[in-house]
């Protein structure tokens, strides 16, 4: 029940701040895309430094349990599957939690990416065996890999001998950096 | 809408307080279970109780039955953390809409860049929109998890995945979206 709780507490601050900065609005993820206005971009890069940056900071100090941690697994699919969603995302200019936001907010089209979401997901349910026969769900770099070594985690490292949490916070710190950098726009409208 | 500043600094605290409460933020998932929950609801042998399995659930569908049956598992217990996440993820939103001013009538059917490339029929747009969604998922699902997921709770956690995913996303969805709206709608 707690966990419950718990749920509609950051589900619905999530949904929340979705809408609030403007990642409903399939207009802005469009022009992200299209490098016409990065403002959604410089968010995002914000939002992943700034957490990351804190997440690894709190572990340090032991304020943060590592156990709560959940890294996914590397292999050749997440490239291809994020080709695949790549090209969904520019023409809707809906991912799966901004379609579901966006369609709460009285977007009639994102009804629609829902719906053949909802298909999309069916048709990899009833694939799953083959595409998995193919050998792109064969994990690489020895499955879920962070990129540094990180303390009372099992996670294979590409730098073993360097401290996970502090590249961590360095990589936050460069999301910030690149946030801050970034321009509102890279191509005219 | 919130400036960039204000918007990151929030966006990265929500991701932040899921970590530190249960565990990083996903959504992708969930249309799987939903599908599981709809496709249970007509046939309901698609998942059983199984003692023999890990999550103590089994499914004929190899997918649901991956990990020791987990998906299976929430198939059957809708009331999990996950899938009311993604529930008050909708309720929370709507709620921010209903705060500030609500879209047009126009911009509820498509987005504007959209009506100054491919015109005013919406019908047009719903459908593009309903195979955007289709790949889109199809894509999250192979990938093992979505912008949220993959992208933000990966990378926040120096997850090689999440910058594998993050390549494959931008290096597919800049060049379509340049490529498909031609046109920007504020000249």
């Amino acid at each position: 029940m707690e966990k419950i709780i718990l749920a509609i507490i950051v589900g619905g601050a999530f949904g929340f701040v979705l809408d609030r900065v403007g990642a409903t609005n399939p207009n802005y993820i469009i022009h992200m895309l299209r490098l016409s206005k990065l403002h959604l971009m410089k968010t995002i890069l914000l939002g992943i430094g700034f957490s990351s940056v804190l997440m690894f900071a709190g572990i340090l100090i032991g304020l943060i349990d590592v156990a709560h941690m959940s890294v996914k697994a590397a292999y050749l699919g997440v490239f291809i599957g994020g080709i695949i969603l790549g090209l969904g995302f520019a023409i809707s200019g809906f991912c799966p939690g901004t379609g579901l936001t966006a369609a709460a907010t009285g977007r009639k089209d994102a009804w629609f990416f829902i719906l053949g979401g909802l298909v999309g997901a069916a048709a990899y349910m009833i694939t799953y065996s083959k595409v998995a026969s193919t050998g792109v769900l064969d994990k690489l770099l020895g499955g879920k890999a962070t990129v540094a070594a990180i303390d009372g985690t099992n996670y294979p490292s590409l730098f073993d001998t360097m401290s996970g949490e502090v590249v961590g916070i360095v990589l936050g710190f460069v999301f910030i950096a690149i946030a801050f950098i970034l321009p509102d726009q890279l191509r005219k409208n | 809408m919130l400036t960039w500043k204000v918007g990151g600094v929030l966006l990265g605290a929500v991701f932040l307080m899921a970590v530190i409460l249960v565990k990083p933020i996903g959504v992708s998932t969930q249309f799987v279970i939903f599908d599981g929950i709809l496709w249970s609801t007509v046939d309901s042998s698609v998942v059983v109780e199984d003692a023999n399995s890990k999550s103590g659930y089994a499914s004929s569908n190899a997918y649901l039955n991956k990990s020791g049956g987990k998906y299976a598992k929430s198939v059957e217990n809708p009331l999990n953390y996950s899938f009311v996440f993604v529930v008050a993820m909708l309720a929370g939103a709507w709620g921010s809409s209903k705060l500030r001013k609500s879209i047009t009538k126009e911009q509820s059917e498509m987005p504007e860049i959209w009506r100054v490339n491919f015109g005013d029929s919406p019908v047009k747009r719903y459908v593009v929109a309903f195979l955007a969604g289709f790949l889109v998922l199809y894509g999250a699902r192979l990938a093992g998890g979505c912008t949220s997921g993959h992208m933000m709770s990966g990378m926040m956690q120096t997850a090689v995945s999440g910058y594998i995913f993050a390549a494959g996303a931008f290096l597919a969805g800049i060049p379509a979206a340049i490529l498909v709206f031609r046109k920007g709608e504020s000249e």
